[in-house]
């Protein structure tokens, strides 16, 4: 049986050509980029090429990027370091009036990542004011309730640029206006935006923005926090003051090289990728549609090309994606029952799904190795997936 | 296949799950579980006396909202209760459950009970239709249920705000 994989917003394989930009960093080119011998210094060369590869992506530039090691870290070092950051309360002139940490106040959506989510509440713990910011229900956030939101205390806004559950993109470039205008900083968590679609952090007002490394083709264990010039955070890593201080820690060479090479490959192919993973996406949903009791989440247009949700009334998430692993076709669900915490995805309640409608739901995310063969069969296999758990269940009949 | 998460046999009840369905014409229906939590498990008796006398589940059948480990946890529920006494019947046990399964993830465990629950709920409600005298274990297993039906219903109102 040929396995299909469907769950690339997850994670991705490693491009066979980002493999090979990194394999000679290995075991030949393995020097510390903070040594000055011969061996450090070529690491560190390959380091920096790699940084302006990166950089390359959204219009940054080399010096605003920082490696890091996963995008839970870069995005705790953005909210962390900013929070903590001096600089933020001098930015809007309010340094003594902000010197406590109490008085500091941050907004994010009720759709972010749970490392952002989770670093929140953990800021919130420490006695940092929190805002969330609610969703529509296509899970869009209104820029106008970010601008009611904004206080003299606020030091950041946090948005996640795509979500990693129904693929819905927010309007990045108004809420980065707002909070230029406002002068707070703006972070946006674009783990799945990434190398997708184009970002251009200057006509976006980013701030600062998170990527990774392996939702794009390239290894686990690199990503990156873009901040930019003249933004000031505190390092949550303190050592031997690699990344310019920011993120101590010997760097990843391989890890990063893969993720660069990564990078380019994405700037070169993404406009026809994202065209074509577009169709593919348009004909899973029509046909996934026609199931009866069947819904999609997420807004209709502004969504990426690669993830689509959806959810089936009358039965559960984890069951319909067993169902498809024992078919060969790999996929997720934001049922609770597929997690450890048995609660079902915060994001789908946001958007307004009832609990049982959230245990309903199955997320497909396209990828390179996407074919229409595997969408056909996809289409093929699901209804009869559906009915057969639907005969199971006591519900809708 | 393989799967770390869950055995063999737990699949296999998945893959291919045993007696599911409804009585039409059941004697006792046991209801538990909550939509909100993300299982369900409906499960229907059909009771008669057997040679010597005895009540004996004579067929058992159940619908069930739910993951992997509540489907499999149904199916085997209804295989270990078939053709038993009453008595003999509400000696499963949610141990018994995990043992015939081959062994389910800690996190799952809920879904063993779940099936317990059902089955129990199922006799308690076919002797209560008979105005028969009801065992302590099945009423203080109903209260149980009852109780965590109004946790949940509490837990409810504060997700929809």
């Amino acid at each position: 049986m040929e396995k299909i994989y469907l769950d690339y917003a997850s994670t991705t394989p490693v491009d066979p050509r980002a493999r090979k930009a990194m394999e000679m960093y290995l075991s030949e080119k393995f020097g510390n980029t903070m040594s000055i011998h011969s061996f450090g210094q070529e690491a560190k060369v390959a380091l920096e090429k790699s940084r302006e590869k990166v950089a390359n992506l959204i219009g940054a530039k080399p010096k605003e990027i920082i490696f890091t090691g996963s995008a839970t870290e870069s995005n705790n070092l953005a909210l962390k370091g900013i929070t903590f950051a001096k600089g933020a309360a001098k930015r809007v002139k309010l340094l003594k009036e902000l010197s406590s940490l109490k008085k500091r106040h941050i907004i994010i959506s009720s759709i972010e990542h749970p490392c952002v989510v989770e670093t929140a509440n953990w800021l919130e713990k420490q006695g940092v004011k929190v805002t969330r910011i609610p969703v529509d229900k296509d899970g869009l956030v209104n820029p106008l309730d970010i601008k009611k939101a904004i206080k003299k205390e606020t030091i950041l806004v946090s948005i996640i640029h795509a979500s990693n559950e129904i693929g819905t993109i927010q309007p990045i470039e108004e809420i980065g206006k707002i909070c230029r205008e406002k002068r707070v900083y703006f972070h946006t968590d674009a783990a799945q935006s990434f190398g997708k679609i184009p970002i251009d952090v200057n006509k976006m007002n980013i701030d600062l923005l998170t990527a990774s490394s392996h939702k794009i083709y390239g290894p686990k264990g690199a990503a990156c926090l873009f901040v930019k010039e003249g933004v000031r955070i505190e390092p949550i890593l303190h050592g031997g003051g690699q990344e310019m201080g920011l993120r101590s820690s010997t760097v990843n060479v391989p890890a990063v090289i893969g993720f660069a090479r990564a990078c380019e490959i994405c700037k070169k192919e993404m406009k026809k990728e994202s065209q074509r993973l577009t169709k593919l996406r348009d004909k899973l949903i029509k046909n996934v549609l026609k199931i009866k009791n069947s819904h999609l989440a997420g807004h209709s247009k502004n969504r990426l090309p690669n993830i689509i949700t959806f959810w089936f009334d009358f039965i559960e998430g984890e069951s319909i994606v067993l169902r498809l692993d024992l078919l060969g076709i790999a996929a997720s669900t934001g049922s609770a029952c597929a997690t450890a915490k048995l609660d079902p995805s915060p994001v789908l309640l946001a958007i307004g799904l009832k609990p049982q409608e959230a245990h309903g739901s199955l997320r497909i995310s396209l990828g390179r190795r996407t074919t229409e063969k595997e969408i056909n069969y996809l289409i093929k296999v699901l209804p009869k997936i559906i009915k057969q758990l639907r005969k199971i269940s006591p519900y809708g009949k | 296949m393989a799967n770390n998460l869950y055995t063999k046999k737990v699949i296999e009840h998945f893959r291919n799950p045993h007696n599911y369905g409804r009585i039409k014409k059941f004697d006792g229906l046991g209801k538990v579980g909550n939509l909100v939590c993300g299982d369900v498990l409906w499960l229907y008796i059909k009771v008669c006396k057997d040679k010597k006398g005895r009540e004996t589940i004579k067929d058992v059948k159940y619908e069930t909202f739910g993951c992997v480990a509540a489907i499999s946890t149904s199916s085997v529920v209804t295989d270990l209760a078939k053709g038993k006494t009453l008595e003999e019947a509400l000696k499963i046990d949610s141990n018994k459950i995990v043992k015939s399964l081959g062994g389910l993830p800690p996190v799952k465990y809920h879904c063993s009970l779940l099936g317990v629950d059902a089955l129990y709920e199922a006799i308690y409600d076919y002797l209560l239709k008979q105005k028969r005298e009801i065992p302590e274990k099945l009423i203080k297993v109903h209260q149980r249920i009852e109780k965590e039906k109004k946790e949940i219903e509490k837990r409810y109102r504060n997700w929809s705000g």
